[in-house]
C-alpha cells in the first residue's frame, strides 16, 4: 500500500496553504520526521514532516502551488519493495483524506466544508449589531435563516447526528422522561426510543464513567450533566479516564465523549451552583473545550463535537437556553471546533469572550460606538483549542485588549490569553491588557450581591476606556 | 431503653499482627464441592445463598468434585499452568530486577495466579477484561510477548506504552486486556459502559473487570454495581479479596462483617464467592457469569478468595504488618501446586514432566527478558521524546508539534 501525505495544518484557523518548495525530490529515500517540503501561510512559512518511511513515489501538488486546501494528498510515498506500478490507483482520491478516519466519523466526511464559500459582504445579515458575515464563512450565500432557541439548536444538533449515526445517544439525569432538567432533549425520547434516550441512576461520577466505557467500545456517547456544577463529582472520570487513557495507553484507546450541559452562574442558586469551567477543563491536554454563545455556533459545534474523536467539554448556560438567534438553515450545519468567530468588525479595541460573557462585550460594544469607541468583538466559541491567532491579529489592528468571562480571576481564561499577547504581540500592545472576571468569592444567593459577584457592561467599558486613554 | 452502653468507637484490627501466630479461623470455608450449582438462568431472587458458600472444585487431593467440576481438556489446564509458572517466575525476576534498579516500581502477583490465567482462557477473543495491576497472568495465558512486557517494564526505547505508563499498568488492547488505571476503581465504571455498549448493539460480547477487596470501599464500585444491576449489563465484576490492601487488613473494607460477594445482594445480581487458589473453581465460575450474560441476564458479582502472598509492591516491606508464616498458612494453598497436583492426579502430568515444564518457563522467561534488557534497562535506553508529544488527540496537533520543535526533536 502507497501512503497519502496530506497538506497538514499548521495552526487551527489553516485552511489552505502555499507549497512553497520540495527538499525532497521523486526517487529519494525518507525517513520518519524528516523534513520533505516547506509550506507557507499567509502568517509563517513551517516544514512538512513525514511520518512513515518510504520513497517519495510521486510529487502530487508542484512546488509553488498556491491554496493548497489542508488534508488535500500532495505527495505519495511508495513503502518498502514497492515500486511506480503501486502508483497506479493510488493519488488523490476525491475521499483520500476523510476515508482515513471514516470509522470515527460513521461514514461521514467533512469534504462539506470545502464547498462552502464566503458569502459576500453584507447579504446574510444586514443587521449591524448581528455577527457579520465574515464571521460565517460556514454559510453559503443566501441561506435561509430561522430564529431558533440555543435550547432547541443544541436537540436539533443532537437529534440530527442520532439520526445519521446509531453509534450517538445521549445518557443523564432526566434526559428521556422527563424532556431533560432544562428540556435540552425535548422529543428526543419519542423519536428514538429508551435505547438511545436513557435515564440515568444519580451520580454523575457513575454515568461519566458508564460513558467512557461506552465510547472506548466504539459507540459516541453523549453525556448530560443537569449541570456541571454536579460535575465535579464526576472530574476524575472527564480528566484521568476520558482526556488521558489515549496517551497512556500508548495510542490504543481513544473515548470520543461529549460531556454537556449547562455551566455557570444561573440565577439565584448560590455558591455551589454557579460555578464557571472553562478555565477548569481548558486546563488539561487531552480535552477539547467548547463554550458557545449563539444558537448556530451551539448547533454547529455541538455536531462537530459529536464527531469529534476525541473527548470534548461543551459547556452551555441556562440564561442563553432560551435567547433566539438566527441558524442557517442546512442539512448539515457543522463548524469547526478551534476557530473563534469575530462577531463586530471594529479597529479601536478588542474585546474578547465566549458563552454568556458575550452577552457584556456585545453590550459594552454597542455603547461605547455611540460614545465614537470602535470596538472589535470576537467570540472564542472554543476554549481549547485556542485560536489565539485570530486574537493576535485583533490585537495587531486594535493595540488593546480586554477579556470578559464570568469565572473565577486567578488563572482564568483571559489570564491565558493576556500572557500569549504579551509574548506574541508585545511590540503591538498601546495599554496593559486587562481581564475581567467574577469576583474572587463563592456566589452569594442575595440578587444584589450576585449581580456585584458577576461581571457586568459598566466594569467592560470603563477599562475599554482606561485602555484607550478616554476620559 | 434497655440495651445502652456507653458509646466507644470501634476500629477493627486483623487476627494478628508481626509476632502472633496466623490464624485465618475467621474466613468462612466450604469444602470443595459442597456449594450447589444451579442453572445459569436461575431467577437472581433464589440465588441469595450464594455469596455466603464458596465455590470449591479441587479437592485436598487434587481431585475435581461436585457440581461445579468443569469438562476442560489437558490441553486447556496445561495452557493456564504454564501461564502461571511463567507469571510467578517473571514476577520473581522483575521483583530482584527492581532490586538492581533496573526498574523503578514493581508489583508481584504471586498467589493469585490461577484468576486471570483462567478467567483470560475462558473468555473469548472479543470480550474485553478491565484489570488490575495484578492479573498479569491474563497475558500470559494469551501469550502476549514477555518481550514487550520488559520494554515496558524497563520504559526503554521499544516501550509500548512509549515512557508514559508506570511500570506494571500495561494495555494490550488486542488481547482483550484494557488499559490499567492507577486510580482504583475507575474501570469497573468502564466495564460496565463498555458491556452495555454491546447490548445496545446487539453483540454477543461481555465485559469483565476487576477490583480489590480495598477498592470496594470506592464510589466507583458502587456505581457500577449500580448501573450492572439497573440495565443487566453482560458483564462480570471481580473482587479479588487477596486479604491485604498494603497494610490494611480486609477488615477495613468491611470484610469481617460480611463478604464481599454478599454485596451484590443489594443490587438485585447474584453474587458468586469462588475458590481464588483453585484454577477449576475460577474457570467454572466465570463461564457461569459468562453463559447467564450471553443469556441476556445480566451481570454477576464474583469475589475470588484468594491471598497476597508477596509485598504490595517493590516499595512495600510487608513483614512490618502481618504475622510471619501468613502465606504458608493459608487454608486455600497455593494455586500453581493444586492445579499442578490435579493434572497428575489426572494422570496428565509427572513429577519429572513439571519439572521439565517449569525449566522450559524459565527459558523462556530469561530469554524475553535479556531481550528487553539488551534493549536497555531503567535509563539505559529512553523511549522518544518525540512520542511524548504524539496521541494527546487523535490526530497531531500543531500544539504539540510546536512544543516538540522547541525542544529540538
Amino acid at each position: 500500500m502507497t501512503i497519502e501525505i496530506t497538506m497538514p495544518a499548521l495552526s487551527p484557523t489553516m485552511e489552505e496553504g502555499n507549497l512553497a518548495k520540495w527538499l525532497k525530490a521523486v526517487g529519494d529515500k525518507i525517513e520518519p520526521g524528516e523534513v520533505i517540503a516547506e509550506i507557507e501561510t499567509d502568517k509563517a512559512t513551517m516544514e512538512v514532516e513525514a511520518a512513515d518511511e518510504g520513497t517519495l513515489g510521486k510529487i502530487v501538488v508542484d512546488e509553488g502551488t498556491e491554496n493548497v486546501k489542508v488534508n488535500s494528498v500532495i505527495a505519495i510515498l511508495l513503502e518498502e519493495g514497492e515500486d511506480d506500478s503501486a502508483l497506479e490507483g493510488a493519488g488523490p482520491s476525491a475521499n483520500g483524506a476523510a476515508s482515513a478516519d471514516a470509522d470515527d466519523t460513521g461514514g461521514k466526511t467533512e469534504a462539506a466544508s470545502d464547498e462552502r464559500e464566503t458569502p459576500a459582504e453584507g447579504k446574510v445579515h444586514p443587521e449591524p449589531k448581528k455577527p457579520e458575515p465574515s464571521s460565517l464563512p460556514e454559510v453559503p450565500e443566501g441561506t435561509e435563516m430561522v430564529q431558533t432557541t440555543v435550547r432547541e439548536a443544541l436537540r436539533d444538533a443532537m437529534a440530527e447526528e442520532m439520526r445519521n449515526d446509531d453509534r450517538v445517544f445521549v445518557m443523564g439525569e432526566e434526559v428521556a422522561e422527563y424532556q431533560g432538567a432544562y428540556k435540552v432533549t425535548q422529543g428526543l425520547l419519542d423519536e428514538f426510543g429508551a435505547r438511545r434516550v436513557v435515564d440515568t441512576p444519580i451520580t454523575e461520577h457513575g454515568f461519566a464513567g458508564v460513558g467512557v466505557g461506552a465510547a472506548m467500545a466504539g459507540l459516541r456517547p453523549i453525556v448530560e450533566f443537569m449541570t456541571f456544577n454536579f460535575a465535579m463529582q464526576a472530574i476524575d472520570h472527564i480528566i484521568n479516564s476520558a482526556a488521558k487513557t489515549r496517551y497512556m495507553a500508548g495510542g490504543e484507546m481513544g473515548s470520543p465523549v461529549v460531556f454537556r450541559g449547562p455551566n455557570g452562574a444561573a440565577a439565584r442558586v448560590a455558591a455551589q451552583h454557579s460555578q464557571d469551567y472553562a478555565a477548569w477543563y481548558s486546563h488539561v491536554p487531552g480535552l477539547k473545550v467548547i463554550q458557545p454563545y449563539s444558537a448556530a455556533d451551539a448547533k454547529g459545534l455541538l455536531k462537530a463535537a459529536i464527531r469529534d474523536p476525541n473527548p470534548i467539554v461543551f459547556l452551555e448556560n441556562e440564561i442563553l437556553y432560551g435567547q433566539s438567534f438566527d441558524v442557517p438553515k442546512m442539512d448539515d450545519f457543522v463548524l469547526p471546533i478551534g476557530k473563534a468567530r469575530i462577531h463586530r468588525s471594529g479597529k479601536d479595541v478588542t474585546l474578547v469572550s465566549f458563552g454568556i460573557g458575550m452577552t457584556y462585550a456585545i453590550k459594552a460594544a454597542d455603547e461605547l460606538a455611540e460614545m465614537g469607541i470602535d470596538a472589535e468583538v470576537i467570540d472564542l466559541r472554543t476554549i481549547r483549542p485556542m485560536d489565539l491567532d485570530t486574537v493576535i491579529e485583533s490585537v495587531k489592528k486594535t493595540n488593546r485588549l480586554i477579556t470578559i468571562e464570568e469565572g473565577f480571576p486567578q488563572s482564568s481564561v483571559g489570564d491565558y490569553i493576556a500572557n500569549q499577547v504579551q509574548r506574541r504581540a508585545f511590540d503591538y500592545l498601546d495599554a496593559p491588557v486587562i481581564s475581567i472576571a467574577g469576583k474572587d468569592v463563592p456566589m452569594p444567593y442575595a440578587a444584589n450581591l450576585e449581580k456585584l459577584a458577576l461581571p457586568n457592561v459598566g466594569e467592560v467599558i470603563e477599562a475599554v476606556k482606561a485602555v484607550t486613554y478616554k476620559d | 431503653m434497655k440495651n445502652t452502653a456507653e458509646l466507644s468507637l470501634y476500629v477493627p484490627e486483623p487476627s494478628g499482627r508481626p509476632g502472633d501466630e496466623p490464624d485465618f479461623s475467621n474466613v468462612p470455608l466450604q469444602d470443595a464441592g459442597e456449594q450447589r450449582c444451579p442453572d445459569t438462568l436461575t431467577p437472581e431472587i433464589e440465588l441469595r445463598d450464594m455469596p455466603y458458600g464458596l465455590v470449591r472444585v479441587l479437592d485436598d487431593d487434587g481431585k475435581a468434585v461436585g457440581p461445579w467440576a468443569p469438562d476442560l481438556s489437558t490441553d486447556h489446564l496445561m495452557r493456564g499452568l504454564d501461564a502461571m509458572v511463567r507469571t510467578r517466575i517473571f514476577d520473581d525476576r522483575m521483583f530482584r530486577a527492581n532490586r538492581q534498579g533496573k526498574t523503578s516500581f514493581y508489583m508481584k502477583s504471586t498467589g493469585e495466579e490461577a484468576i486471570g490465567a483462567a478467567q483470560s482462557l475462558c473468555l473469548g477473543e472479543r470480550d474485553m477484561c478491565f484489570p488490575t495491576y495484578r492479573i498479569l497472568s491474563w497475558l500470559m495465558a494469551r501469550d502476549y510477548p514477555m518481550t514487550a512486557l520488559g520494554n515496558q517494564i524497563f520504559s526503554n526505547a521499544e516501550d509500548p506504552l512509549k515512557g508514559r505508563q508506570l511500570p506494571v499498568l500495561y494495555s494490550a488492547r488486542d488481547y482483550g486486556f484494557y488499559s490499567i488505571s492507577g486510580n482504583l476503581g475507575s474501570r469497573l465504571g468502564h466495564a460496565v459502559g463498555w458491556a452495555m455498549a454491546s447490548a445496545y448493539r446487539h453483540d454477543d460480547s461481555i465485559a469483565l473487570g476487576y477490583v480489590g477487596e480495598g477498592t470496594t470501599a470506592e464510589g466507583n464500585v458502587h456505581e457500577a454495581l449500580t448501573f450492572a444491576g439497573v440495565y443487566r449489563a453482560p458483564v462480570i465484576l471481580c473482587i479479588t479479596n487477596n486479604q491485604w490492601a498494603i497494610s490494611s487488613f480486609s477488615g477495613i473494607a468491611g470484610g469481617n462483617r460480611t463478604t464481599f460477594a454478599a454485596k451484590a445482594l443489594a443490587y438485585g445480581i447474584p453474587g458468586l464467592r469462588v475458590d481464588g487458589n483453585d484454577f477449576l473453581a475460577i474457570h467454572a465460575a466465570t463461564d457461569w457469569a459468562r453463559e447467564r450474560a450471553l443469556g441476556n441476564k445480566g451481570a454477576t458479582l464474583i469475589e475470588l478468595v484468594t491471598y497476597r502472598a508477596a509485598a504490595h509492591s517493590s516499595s512495600d516491606d510487608p513483614t512490618r504488618y502481618r504475622p510471619k508464616g501468613e502465606s504458608e498458612a493459608w487454608p486455600l494453598g497455593d494455586p500453581v501446586e493444586r492445579l499442578k497436583q490435579h493434572l497428575i492426579q489426572r494422570g496428565d502430568l509427572t513429577e519429572d514432566g513439571y519439572t521439565d515444564l517449569h525449566e522450559d518457563c524459565e527459558k523462556r522467561v530469561r530469554a524475553a527478558i535479556r531481550e528487553a534488557e539488551a534493549v536497555g534497562t531503567l535509563g539505559q535506553s529512553k523511549p522518544s521524546v518525540k512520542a511524548m508529544f504524539e496521541e494527546v488527540f487523535k490526530e497531531p496537533d500543531w500544539r504539540q508539534i510546536e512544543q516538540r520543535r522547541e525542544l529540538g526533536y
